[in-house]
């Protein structure tokens, strides 16, 4: 089939999961056998489609009579969109594996009234509506894969909005908590500002190009200036999609409060749209690059990847700990992009090609791990109903098999040998490194700053993922639920399983899946990565084999190698360790309460970047004497302070000015008519 | 393919030569040290000894201690070995260096560090946690300083491959850079707190609130503590290498000819002798700092080394 056909094949069997889903609410079975079948069938026909247009390299284009009466529906599939469509699709082939399982969780509280245990979160509220939630999720993965096929700005921004609208309406699915409530009014306001910012963009485009189709787009000729203030105007649109800082704040608050294999989706593939999106717009529609623009993405993304990990390794909700750790991927898939644009703009296609790929790469690392992850995160929520890793502990005696997964996927985004999210961070390094070939003093002194954070980036993302780790599967467990938490059943396992097997996968043959993205920057950048795989396979060699080498397949097989003779040499057989209790420094009983917290572990680095967040901590003691102590409580709330510094400013000027407007409201008829009559006045004596 | 098989072969019996000598360096630099500080000295193989002792004991677990436990000492031994396969000992030509540039050098570390800090969790004691959050709030300081000081050396020599890096070097001949003082300076600092050093962390000491790396093993005991204890000393010996190896090639075997191989042993000995006694008398007239200032001197350790590649991308790049 051609790939636009297997496109329409998904499109059309995402939209078909929803309609299905609308009998779900009277037969639950409807959700789990016929949406979650057919959503499986989108995935595979997205990677179908997408992986065919990155093997052949072909664009194909349609017009579908829809739409405006002058301005038919253009659609076209390329490299470009076929790269993150294949990515969409293998998203959703998890989620089609997991959702049986985890709509279970929905399914009880509609036929149970009620009667489960109120102080257990999904059990608070008696109804919820799996129609709807399979539904929106139908509508939510049609959008963003129309999205990738929009071909004219119209259908792009009806297509943006259906995913922003339907996401909107997953994240507020759980709305009888009105933090829920809050996390959806903040997501769909700021997608909101964010879409009008893209329409913007793509109004300057449209008014030199003379038409709304990317085609005319890619004809226009725009001044510099025009072609700056269009690129900010993109890069502000779509970087609110994509958790840019200062622009996040949305992003922890919706991201977590959806169902875990929405928040999933939203985290690992909707962010992964705007990055779409961005590239789309500079590097296809805009052309002609300006180092500055590229300036402009390096700090922004730099400070986005720093700021992330940062307020992710203070959080202690699982879920918003990884949503934070999303602003954090994004800023380094940015900082990817920002080189590669200064590569472009000062004339050095083949570093700009490592570049591009460094952040393309890390696209789909990132979805590929931080889905698992929030699959993961979903799985102990399911069985434990907690969030709080404060209260976790011992999973991984109670959830094995989640936990081997949930390990593989904290190696992977700690960007840890041989893992995947090491290999496109190693790109990144890379292209940075290869600054001294550039002519401008002061872009040779920025991009090794920028590369320095980037380690420094890295190097609390290990920090961060071994607190989640150790804290909610290692240790002993915190509380009674997690106490007697069980393993999840086969398709979560599977789905799981898939995604980690990919993160490995990914990991090893990293010349493989550059040979699929060579089409890409053929496209983008009329050139191929010829040097990075002109070892072999074996060899990843992005700038030329003796600047830079890499070979994961053999590192993998030296630690097996190693690990064998060490298992053969001094595991003793037919002998069992003998088990004892650990060191308690002499007093005894030792309990879980001991353990180091989620909040312990974060201390000493919280206490090292301490400017970063504003930190409220009290300790309240209650004393009776002062040597004895009868109650202590410490109180520690981490803020993000561009909520305080940036939205929280805006929002009072909104506010007041609001206020100013509304006093010409007066409530009484007669001053309304009065307005309407002076109103007319004025428009006659305009037009006459 | 003859003189190729020589040269794989010759990669493999120096990884060996590493991981044969790293006791005998901690056994002479704690040597210096006693004998500085006026102590009866431990013979030069004592380490070898102590690993001997604690191969032969039968592994006691603690109770709650999982499957990462058990693997942990495996991966981390793993790890550390992969690092010292693509370091340069005695001679240039080592093709392992391709298989692992100098970035994927400090994945190794990293991969190393995070198995080691789980393993600490995993048992769910507070020491075991202690030791995990603060082996990673050093390592996260210190890590990017490391990168730091060897991305001016690559840049210096336009590639991370370490063993085209140092050719590069040894080519040059005797040019002073200001750049490579920085880094060599933020290098030494970062090497001092990664093997857990004074004044970082002090590895003789088993007094609970001061223990950085030593909380995370203190459950290990037998064969999972003596692959653990000898990986550490692998890594120092890695650090000590790294620094004589770049930042004073001299000496090292360009090509796998006897007599070169034979005056490169010779220097690489002389070079860590002498670094070893710097390091006991480092040790010495210092003292351990409060965990709360070991920021600051990472901090430094850092700045020092992006001073270096800025000074080498102003001062020493001619475009």
């Amino acid at each position: 089939m051609s790939p636009l056909l297997l496109a329409y094949a998904a499109v059309a069997a995402a939209l078909l999961s929803g309609v299905v889903a609308l009998a779900a609410d009277r037969f639950p079975a409807a959700l789990r056998r016929g949406s979650f079948t057919l959503l499986g069938i989108c995935g595979l026909a997205a990677v179908a489609g997408g992986g065919e247009a990155l093997l052949t390299g072909q664009r194909s284009t349609a017009q579908l009579p829809f739409g405006l009466p002058w301005l038919n529906w253009h659609l076209r599939l390329d490299p470009l969109s076929g790269f993150f469509m294949a990515i969409i699709g293998i998203a959703v082939v998890a989620i089609s594996f997991y959702g049986p399982g985890y709509v279970r969780e929905f399914e009880r509280t509609v036929h149970a009234h009620g009667t489960a245990p109120a102080d257990v979160e999904p059990h608070t509220h008696p109804r919820q509506s799996l129609a709807a939630l399979g539904l929106f999720t139908g509508i939510f993965v049609a959008g963003m894969l129309a999205v990738l096929l929009a071909d004219d700005a119209f259908v792009f921004m009806i297509a943006w909005e259906v995913m922003s609208v339907s996401s909107y309406l997953l994240v507020a699915y759980q709305h009888h908590n009105p933090a829920n409530r809050h996390a959806a009014f903040l997501y769909l306001l700021l997608a909101h500002v964010g879409a009008l910012v893209i329409l913007l963009a793509f109004g300057v485009l449209a008014g030199f190009g003379g038409g709304f189709t990317f085609d005319a787009m890619r004809a226009a000729h725009l001044t510099p200036v025009w072609a700056s203030i269009a690129f900010a105007l993109a890069l502000f649109g779509f970087g609110m999609k994509a958790g840019m800082v200062p622009l996040h704040v949305w992003l922890p608050e919706a991201h977590p409060v959806a169902p875990s294999h929405i928040s999933a989706l939203m985290s690992g593939v909707m962010i992964k749209v705007a990055i779409y999106g961005l590239i789309r717009f500079t590097f296809d529609l805009l052309g002609q690059i300006q180092w500055s623009w590229g300036l402009a993405t390096l700090a922004i993304g730099t400070a986005t990847a720093l700021l992330g990990v940062l307020y992710a390794l203070t959080q202690n909700d699982f879920k918003r700990l990884l949503a934070y750790s999303s602003v954090e991927n994004v800023g380094i898939i940015l900082m990817g992009l920002g080189l590669s644009m200064i590569f472009v703009a000062t004339g050095h296609p083949a570093l700009a090609v490592v570049a591009l790929l460094a952040a393309l790469y890390h696209s789909l690392n990132h979805a590929v791990f931080k889905t698992l992850l929030f699959l993961g995160a979903g799985a102990v929520l399911y069985r434990t109903h907690e969030r709080d890793l404060d209260r976790m502990g011992g999973l991984i005696r109670r959830m094995p098999a989640t936990a081997l997964f949930m390990l593989i996927g904290c190696l992977s985004i700690a960007a840890l040998p041989p893992f995947n999210g090491f290999v496109s961070e190693w790109l990144t390094l890379q292209a940075a490194l290869q600054v001294p070939v550039l002519a401008s003093g002061v872009l040779r002194s920025i991009i090794p700053i920028a590369a320095a954070l980037l380690a420094l980036t890295t190097a609390l993302a290990a920090a961060t993922f071994v607190k989640v780790y150790g804290v909610a599967f290692l240790g002993q467990a915190r509380t009674r639920h997690v106490a007697h938490a069980r393993e999840v059943g086969l398709g979560m396992r599977a789905a799981m399983a898939l995604l980690a097997l990919l993160c490995v996968v990914l990991g090893v043959v990293p010349t493989l899946v550059i040979r699929l993205i060579e089409p890409i920057t053929q496209d983008l950048l009329r050139l191929r990565p010829a040097a990075a795989t002109v070892r072999g396979w074996l060899w990843l060699t992005p700038v030329s084999p003796h600047v830079a080498s890499y070979s994961a397949p053999l590192v993998v097989a030296a630690m097996a190698f190693t690990f064998l003779a060490g298992y053969l040499l001094l595991h003793r057989r037919g002998r069992s360790a003998r088990r004892s209790q650990p060191w308690d420094c002499g007093f005894g009983g030792l309990s879980a309460r001991m353990q180091y917290t989620s909040t312990a572990f974060a201390q000493p680095i919280r206490k090292v970047f301490a400017p970063v967040w504003q930190i409220d901590e009290r300790v309240e003691k209650v004393q009776t004497s002062p040597t004895r102590f009868v109650s202590m409580r410490h109180h520690l709330h981490v803020g993000d302070w561009s909520w305080s510094a940036a939205y929280q400013p805006i929002g009072h000027l909104v506010l007041a000015a609001a206020r100013r407007v509304g006093r010409i409201q007066t409530g009484s008829i007669r001053v309304y008519l009065a307005y309407s009559f002076f109103t007319l006045l004025l428009l006659l004596w305009l037009i006459t | 393919m003859a003189d190729n098989l020589t040269e794989w072969l010759f990669a493999a019996l120096q990884t060996l030569l590493f991981i044969g000598g790293a006791p005998l360096l901690s056994g002479w630099i704690k040597r210096l040290k006693c004998h500085l500080q006026n102590r009866a000295a431990p013979s030069l193989l004592q380490p070898y000894r102590d690993l001997a002792k604690l191969f032969g004991k039968d592994v006691v677990l603690a109770q709650d201690a999982s499957w990462i436990f058990r693997a942990a000492p495996y991966v981390v031994f793993g790890a550390i070995m992969l690092a010292a396969s693509v370091v340069p000992l005695v001679a240039i030509p080592l093709p392992t260096a391709a298989i692992a540039d100098v970035i994927v050098l400090v994945g190794f570390f990293a991969l190393a560090r995070f198995f080691q800090a789980l393993a600490g969790m995993d048992i769910g004691t507070a020491f075991g946690g202690m030791g995990a959050s603060r082996e990673m709030t050093v390592a996260s300081l210190a890590e990017p300083a490391m990168l730091m000081a060897v991305f001016t050396l690559t840049m210096t020599a336009s590639t991370t491959n370490i063993s085209v890096a140092i050719r590069h070097i040894l080519d040059a001949g005797l040019v002073l850079r200001p750049s490579f003082l920085f880094a060599l300076l933020s290098l030494a600092m970062v090497a001092v707190a990664e093997t857990g050093r004074i004044p970082i962390d002090n590895p003789a000491t088993h007094l609970e609130l001061t223990m950085l790396h030593e909380a995370t093993v203190l459950e290990y005991g037998a064969r999972h503590l003596a692959l653990i204890d000898w990986a550490g000393m692998i890594k120092l010996m890695i650090y000590a290498v790294l620094i004589s190896n770049i930042f004073l090639p001299w000496g090292i075997a360009r090509h796998l000819t006897f007599p070169a191989i034979a005056l490169g042993i010779v220097a690489i000995i002389a070079k860590l002798a002498l670094l070893a006694v710097l390091l006991a008398l480092w040790e010495t007239v210092l003292a351990k700092m409060r965990l709360f200032r070991v920021p600051q001197f990472l901090g430094f350790a850092f700045l020092l080394s992006l001073l270096g590649i800025l000074t080498h991308v102003i001062l020493e790049t001619a475009v």
